[in-house]
């Protein structure tokens, strides 16, 4: 027999970095449900051609092109592939969500250095490569189709609540948009961002599992229900409610799935904080003033480059320490 | 009731259940006993017997080599056979080791002294010297040093550690409900020595049994038992003292500093049976426990019995066995030979089966040290900075309050060995300073 000699802890907690990925997919696999309700088959198979050829583009660069002996599957790339398939509309072809997954990974995680390296959120950055390359196809909005059978390809065009208040005013929203629509789904949009119901269940799915911290979402709706509400005070025509600007858009998706990325997002509490206020800081300002309808990836994007920073200002205070 | 406990922390499976309800049976002394000159914290006894020499059990063999040691006492009756080096446990290194074969029953050889109770602080603190008295719950430190703060110090609380917040060990627990009166007089002796005006027993929630016999035990009103949540590392010093009075140890400073020591559930015991019982301290209570020994136990033992001799008292390993530890999995040390005998801090032999080995996957930021650090520092950052060499900036960032717990790595889906790598900053650190001065 043969005794083991190594550092204590001798024990470790059965967690691992494949079973929060799982747990997760898991959690978004409501949002999926529902989105191929709404939006057909096409959704359902791109939610899932997304999580797999995600998978198979890391084994790839991980094998292939970094060489790595002892590369094991951790679903990390099957969430960022989920991810950024529910961040397309419900008409991208397949090949869009491929070119972008590619930059998600290729770019965006790998040339970092890998799972944990990487400074932006891998999915976001594969989002906003294909709005600025593809921006015809990644805002070819369609309205439900309630069949399961049917596409989205088979839907009318139309527009999202916010590019509508954009455009043309909080008065047309109201004849064109219910909140019980806007909060269950049933409106136009990315095929996973349009249900903040299935989203919200998702996460308390996560937060049972002690997987995330409700901070940063709770600072990120928080601060936009708080700027909307201001902004509503000042010209509701021109800006909207704030009950609007929380259940339209990539909102809940943002806040619950994607700001609260392990990775991307501050260490400490008060960090995640101050990072959740500045996402829905960064937001409302490109919803309300920039051209952009909709804010919540540049926003958390631009949260992401500040990490190492939050990270540095604010700390946890140190048992006993006494602050002179 | 709401339960005293303090920010942080984790809770490990507790698999407490393989030996808590196992009474404590005594181990005959073995034929040939190993005990090591550095058996505390600080300089190595200074040996006062020779090969040949005839022992009683209880008769000095070592005395202090220094201000912080301790004095060394014959675990048995018998004849000094050899004065070897053997591999030490706790240096990593092979240390000098008195090797004695017991040829008789025991002999005692007892403490002098009178009825306590008129004997002076000067007095008792050298009884508890001469016993040769040290920290049982693993540290070692000498508990006549520790009972003797310096001028200036006023301590007003004492606590005793019955948190035994170690998966795995149920040796305090035991002691608890079989030693409880052992347990109050060492206390009393204690607070004669301290003058403390309050005492208290800490108890984990999942040993109920033993705080509601403390209770009753304590009945007089002169110690509070209280009732602590069940959570690693509930029974670090500095976490006990903040859930029991709310005060703060300051970084870098001592329990003294804030008023208070603690001391643990078994050197109080060991205290009572110097002063009262007149018996040095030769042998201690642990647990042999783990899933791959095949009758997980708690035994009292003599001080300097081996591995080996436990193991085969406690039914033997079991086939899968994969790792013995000498402590509790969260802080113990691994060793990979039986031949080592046992300490006086030595707290428990655990035994772990083969385990898959997990898979090491670089940091994902889950924030999960952060969180689970019972002193508020970022583990992952240190580790970071101590593998980059940057000694500075990790002691900027709290290197030297790390506790060295373990939650850290405990906790970590990445299975990073956090602890490992602050450790080694630590003392890589005190020794680049040391050589600068």
């Amino acid at each position: 027999m043969k005794l083991l000699v190594s550092e204590a802890p001798h024990i470790r907690t059965q967690d691992s970095v494949r079973s929060i990925m799982l747990d997760v997919l898991l959690a978004l696999a409501p949002a999926v449900a529902i989105a191929s309700f709404f939006f057909g088959w096409y959704a359902l198979f791109l939610c899932l051609f997304g999580a797999v050829s995600g998978e198979l583009i890391e084994w790839f660069i991980m094998k292939v092109l970094r060489k790595q002996k002892e590369f094991s599957f951790d679903l990390s790339a099957a969430v960022t592939g989920l991810l950024l398939a529910m961040n397309l509309p419900p008409t991208a072809p397949w090949w869009l969500l491929l070119i972008g997954l590619l930059v998600a990974l290729g770019v965006a995680k790998h040339a970092f250095g890998g799972i944990g390296q990487n400074i932006f959120n891998p999915a976001l950055v594969g989002r906003v490569f294909l709005l600025i390359s593809f921006p015809t196809l990644m805002t070819k909005w369609t309205n439900p189709v309630r069949n399961f059978s049917k596409s989205a390809w088979d839907a009318m065009t139309s527009a999202t609540a916010l590019g509508v208040l954009k455009n043309e005013g909080f008065s047309e929203v109201v004849k064109r948009f219910s909140y019980v629509d806007l909060f269950f789904g049933n409106v136009g949009g990315c095929i996973g961002e349009t249900s903040a119901f299935v989203l919200i269940l998702g996460f308390i799915y996560l937060l049972y599992r002690k997987r995330v911290n409700p901070i940063i979402p709770a600072a990120y709706i928080g601060t936009v229900f708080g700027f909307a509400s201001i902004m509503y005070l000042l010209n509701a025509e021109r800006f909207g409610t704030p009950l609007l600007h929380i259940l339209s858009g990539g909102l809940f998706l943002g806040a619950l799935f994607m700001a609260t990325d392990m990775v991307t997002s501050p260490m400490t509490l008060k960090g995640q904080a101050v990072f959740g206020v500045g996402c829905g800081v960064v937001t409302m300002i490109v919803r309300l003033f920039a051209g952009y309808p909709e804010g919540v990836s540049l926003a958390i994007l631009l949260m992401n480059a500040l990490v190492p920073l939050i990270d540095r200002i604010f700390k946890p205070k140190i048992f006993g320490e006494v602050k002179v | 009731m709401k339960l005293l406990t303090f920010k942080g922390g984790t809770h490990p499976p507790e698999k407490k259940e393989l030996a808590r309800e196992k009474p404590l049976v005594k181990m005959d002394p073995p034929q040939f006993v190993y005990v090591f000159l550095s058996n505390h914290a600080g300089a190595p006894s200074r040996l006062v017997v020779k090969e040949g020499d005839s022992v009683k059990t209880g008769q000095t063999i070592g005395e202090p080599g220094g201000f912080i040691s301790a004095y060394l006492h014959s675990p048995v009756t018998g004849v000094v056979r050899k004065i070897d080096k053997l591999y030490h446990p706790v240096q990593g290194r092979p240390m000098e080791v008195v090797v004695i074969e017991r040829t008789d029953e025991d002999r005692w050889q007892l403490l002098e002294h009178n009825d306590w109770e008129n004997l002076s602080k000067e007095q008792l603190l050298e009884i508890i010297k001469r016993a040769g008295i040290v920290g049982l719950g693993g540290a070692m430190f000498p508990t006549h040093v520790k009972l003797n703060p310096p001028a200036g110090k006023t301590i007003d609380t004492f606590i005793v550690n019955g948190a035994e917040c170690e998966p795995y060990l149920t040796v305090d627990h035991r002691l608890m409900l079989e030693k409880a009166e052992d347990l109050v007089l060492g206390m009393k002796i204690v607070m004669k020595i301290l003058n403390a005006k309050r005492a208290y027993i800490g108890v984990e929630s999942n040993k109920v049994d033993a705080y509601e016999h403390l209770k009753k035990v304590c009945s007089d009103g002169s110690i509070e038992v209280v009732l602590l949540k069940t959570k690693y590392p509930q029974g670090a010093e500095k976490q006990l003292i903040y859930a029991i009075t709310g005060r703060k140890v300051p970084v870098g400073g001592l329990p003294m500093d804030v008023g208070v020591i603690v001391q643990n559930v078994q050197t109080v015991i060991a205290i009572k049976q110097a002063v009262i019982d007149r018996k040095p301290l030769i042998e201690r209570a642990l647990t042999i426990t783990g899933e791959a020994i095949n009758n997980p136990m708690n035994v009292v033992a003599r001080v300097g019995t081996t591995i080996q001799q436990l193991v085969e008292f406690a039914g033997g390993l079991k086939e899968d066995a994969e790792k013995l530890i000498m402590g509790g999995p969260m802080t113990g040390i691994a060793v990979n030979r039986l031949d080592i005998p046992i300490l006086k801090g030595t707290s428990g032999i655990t035994v772990l089966p083969h385990e898959k080995e997990a898979v090491k996957k670089p940091c994902i930021r889950c924030t999960n040290c952060v969180i689970s650090c019972p002193m508020g520092l970022q583990p992952y950052l240190l580790y970071l900075l101590g593998n980059k060499k940057k000694y500075d900036q990790a002691v900027d960032e709290g290197l030297m309050a790390c506790i060295e717990c373990g939650v850290c790595a405990y906790v970590c889906p990445s299975k990073i060995d956090h602890v490992r790598v602050i450790k080694l900053t630590k003392r890589v650190y005190q020794a680049l300073r040391g050589g600068k001065k």
